[in-house]
């Protein structure tokens, strides 16, 4: 029997997570590219608008820092540090420090207490209003951190973060915290190249898709941020579609061809993923934030060019593609639902 | 055109002769960018005397790279074509500037970063090519790691000696002679644990010197780094010609001009910022037809350059193919 999706449903249909929705398709097809674009860039949709953020925080931030606490509980294997990665988790902390403070500069802040100099290191405080923390440390000193900072940081923010580190011209993926994959395993992946991660990606390789992206990343100089956008679908509300509990939601696949149409709408989800490339300035890694969105459809359909446009991507989408995001069994009930809510003239 | 700080200097040290320090902070006083170490600006020169055109010099960031309240250079003054020399300019232009002067600049580029996998850090460097391995050793101190430093310099003109004794105290190591220096290496690069990476800074002979040493001692390519600071003038190369995909006039490229600048004379926009083959902006494609390509740049891979395709418009040129001709095909 399935599990029932951790995160409740209310949680979906908060005003903000509808208006902030990065919507994923501005072409009505879609292909692998190398889409990335300049970071905070404000995109608008027929809904409201996103993108002005590096690491966005909205209505479920309680709700999603809890669901990563407790998937790290079980599963420790979610992060991961190889240890010549130290500085560049310090590196993505205070980076992401200075992010949630752009974004909400009235819940957190980021304070240099006294300066540096002569290989010394500098405290800082941290305040997380929306968690209570009012945190002073010294940069580097880990005794004076309650977590290792990646994970500290990461029980303090909604994305995803991998840490690629560069050398003999290849980009490693060395660090991270993965709670929310998507049919990926970040446990499997630590330690392995970034051309070795995407491998499996049908077309992209052919394409010279991510051979590009590789070059692009490299070129990236400290501080410099892009994004780009990806998307599948996702049966419940369920963040957590790692390869470690595919027996936990890959019944849902076949399961929801079996339900009612008002329930159909209900479970089945687009999922957005904004994923963020920062280079890192101390440690020259570089930084990538994977935040996942997730509407409904039954959300989706309400606004009506959004509908259409999903409608018409996901009937188009060749079948390798849809195999590989794993919607092959139910993308042409999904196209054919969206059609069917279209508003009677 | 990739964006522009504004910085203003906010203090001038001259007390290595021939050597100039520049404190740079931002024109409001709030912190800086952090830096990756062995990270360079580049600075914007103003055309000016003897100076025909702009030119953008690169400079190593010396100072605190976490956070910092200013960014730090220290230059070197190489005598411009106008006294009889073979540099364009800049750095005379640096050393004219006073306190409260403005000047732009990139943000900082990293193009010498330590390797992080590293067990030990080997620095090796050569007059005012100490600028990034200063930054490398202050980030290797901050970090616990495991560094040593070899500081090549005539007496009397070395910088930052006294700002490295007291950061890396035993070590850092001074020599003041070039044979003493193959002497010390040569024992040293025998001697490292497996897993040390080497960087080198300095003029290009002295680079090259390093190098011949370690890949004599058997030290994989992989585990060395240089970094090309102050890249010596190109020599005028020979003239040749050149037509753009799209616009049917043959443009001449005589010695001493760039292929960057004979497009831009002739309006064409090519995006560039270092012109000196280093920042990877200026990159055009080369169409069949062409000549063979002298590749003068040091940011395509061999490989690349191997294929012929594509060429840093600011110092690569055409060399004469077996029919004579000396010509390149290029898409904008
Ligand atoms: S302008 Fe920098 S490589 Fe040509």
């Amino acid at each position: 029997m399935t599990p029932p999706p951790t995160l409740s449903p209310t949680v979906s249909t908060a005003p903000d997570l509808v208006a902030g929705f990065p919507f994923p398709f501005p072409n009505p097809t879609y292909r692998y590219t190398t889409n990335v674009e300049p970071a905070r860039g404000v995109v608008t949709t027929p809904a409201g608008q996103w993108g002005a953020a590096v690491v966005d925080v909205d209505s479920a931030y309680g709700e999603e820092l809890a669901e990563r606490a407790a998937i790290l509980e079980r599963d420790p294997s979610r992060h991961a540090v190889l240890p010549h990665m130290q500085v560049a988790c310090w590196d993505a902390m205070l980076c992401l420090m200075r992010e949630l403070a752009l974004s909400r500069p009235d819940a957190f802040a980021l304070e240099v207490l006294d300066d540096l100099e002569g290989g010394s290191r500098a405290a800082y405080r941290w305040r997380n209003d929306l968690l209570g923390i009012d945190h002073t440390f010294v940069l580097g000193d880990a005794s004076t951190l309650p977590d290792e900072p990646l994970r500290w940081i990461t029980a303090q923010v909604q994305e995803d973060v991998v840490l690629l580190d560069e050398r003999d011209g290849v980009l490693w993926g060395d660090a991270g915290v993965v709670t929310f994959a998507a049919d990926w395993s970040f446990g499997f992946d630590v330690g392995m190249s970034f051309l070795e991660i995407h491998g499996p990606v049908p077309r992209i390789h052919a394409e010279g898709v991510i051979t590009r992206a590789h070059e692009f990343i490299k070129r990236l100089q400290p501080n410099e941020t892009y994004r780009r956008t990806n998307w599948t679908l996702t049966v419940h509300r369920r963040l957590d579609v790692s390869t470690e509990t595919y027996p936990e939601w890959g019944p849902d696949r076949p399961m929801v061809l079996t339900v009612d149409d008002e329930t159909f709408g209900r479970l089945v989800h687009l999922r957005t993923e904004v994923q963020h490339l920062v280079r890192l300035p101390e440690s020259g890694a570089v930084m990538f934030l994977i935040r996942s969105y997730m509407l409904p459809f039954d959300e989706l359909a309400r606004v009506e060019e959004w509908r259409e446009r999903a409608a018409a991507v996901i009937a188009e989408l060749p079948e390798d593609m849809a195999d590989y995001k794993g919607i092959a069994t139910y993308r042409d009930r999904a196209a054919a639902w969206l059609r069917a809510q279209a508003p009677t003239p | 055109m990739s964006a522009r700080i504004d910085l203003v200097v906010t203090a001038v040290d001259d007390a290595v002769p021939g050597i100039r320090s520049l404190t740079l902070g931002s024109p409001d006083g709030e912190r800086l960018a952090s830096f990756t170490p062995g990270s360079h600006l580049v600075l914007d020169v103003p055309a000016g005397e003897g100076r025909p055109r702009p030119a953008a010099n690169a400079y190593s960031l010396t100072g605190e790279s976490v956070d910092p309240r200013h960014y730090a250079i220290s230059v070197l003054r190489c005598a411009p074509a106008s006294e009889g020399g073979t540099a364009g300019g800049g750095s005379a232009w640096v050393h004219g500037l006073a306190v409260g002067d403005r000047v732009t600049a990139t943000p900082p580029r990293s193009a010498f970063a330590p390797v992080h996998l590293a067990t030990r850090h080997l620095l090796v460097g050569a007059g005012i090519g100490i600028t990034p391995l200063l930054s490398h050793l202050r980030s290797h101190v901050r970090w616990g790691r495991e560094a040593e430093l070899v500081y090549l310099f005539r007496d009397g003109h070395g910088a930052h000696v006294d700002e490295l004794k007291e950061l890396g105290g035993d070590r850092v190591t001074f020599l003041a002679d070039r044979a003493g220096l193959a002497e010390d290496l040569a024992v040293r690069l025998a001697d490292q644990p497996i897993g040390t990476h080497l960087y080198t800074c300095g003029p290009a002979g002295f680079m090259d010197a390093v190098v011949a040493l370690a890949t004599e001692l058997g030290w994989p390519s992989s585990r060395v780094h240089l970094e090309p600071f102050g890249v010596e003038a190109l020599d005028p190369g020979e003239p040749f010609s050149v037509r753009v995909a799209g616009d049917d006039r043959v443009l001449d490229v005589p010695a001493g001009t760039s292929l960057l600048e004979a497009l831009e004379d002739a309006g064409h926009v090519v995006p560039n910022l270092c012109r000196q083959g280093v920042c990877g902006e200026c990159r055009v494609d080369v169409a069949p037809g062409s000549s063979p390509v002298l590749h003068r740049d040091l940011f395509l891979d061999e490989e690349t350059k191997g294929a012929g395709d594509c060429l840093m418009a600011c110092v690569s040129r055409a060399v004469p193919a077996a029919d004579g001709r000396a010509h390149l095909e290029v898409t904008l």
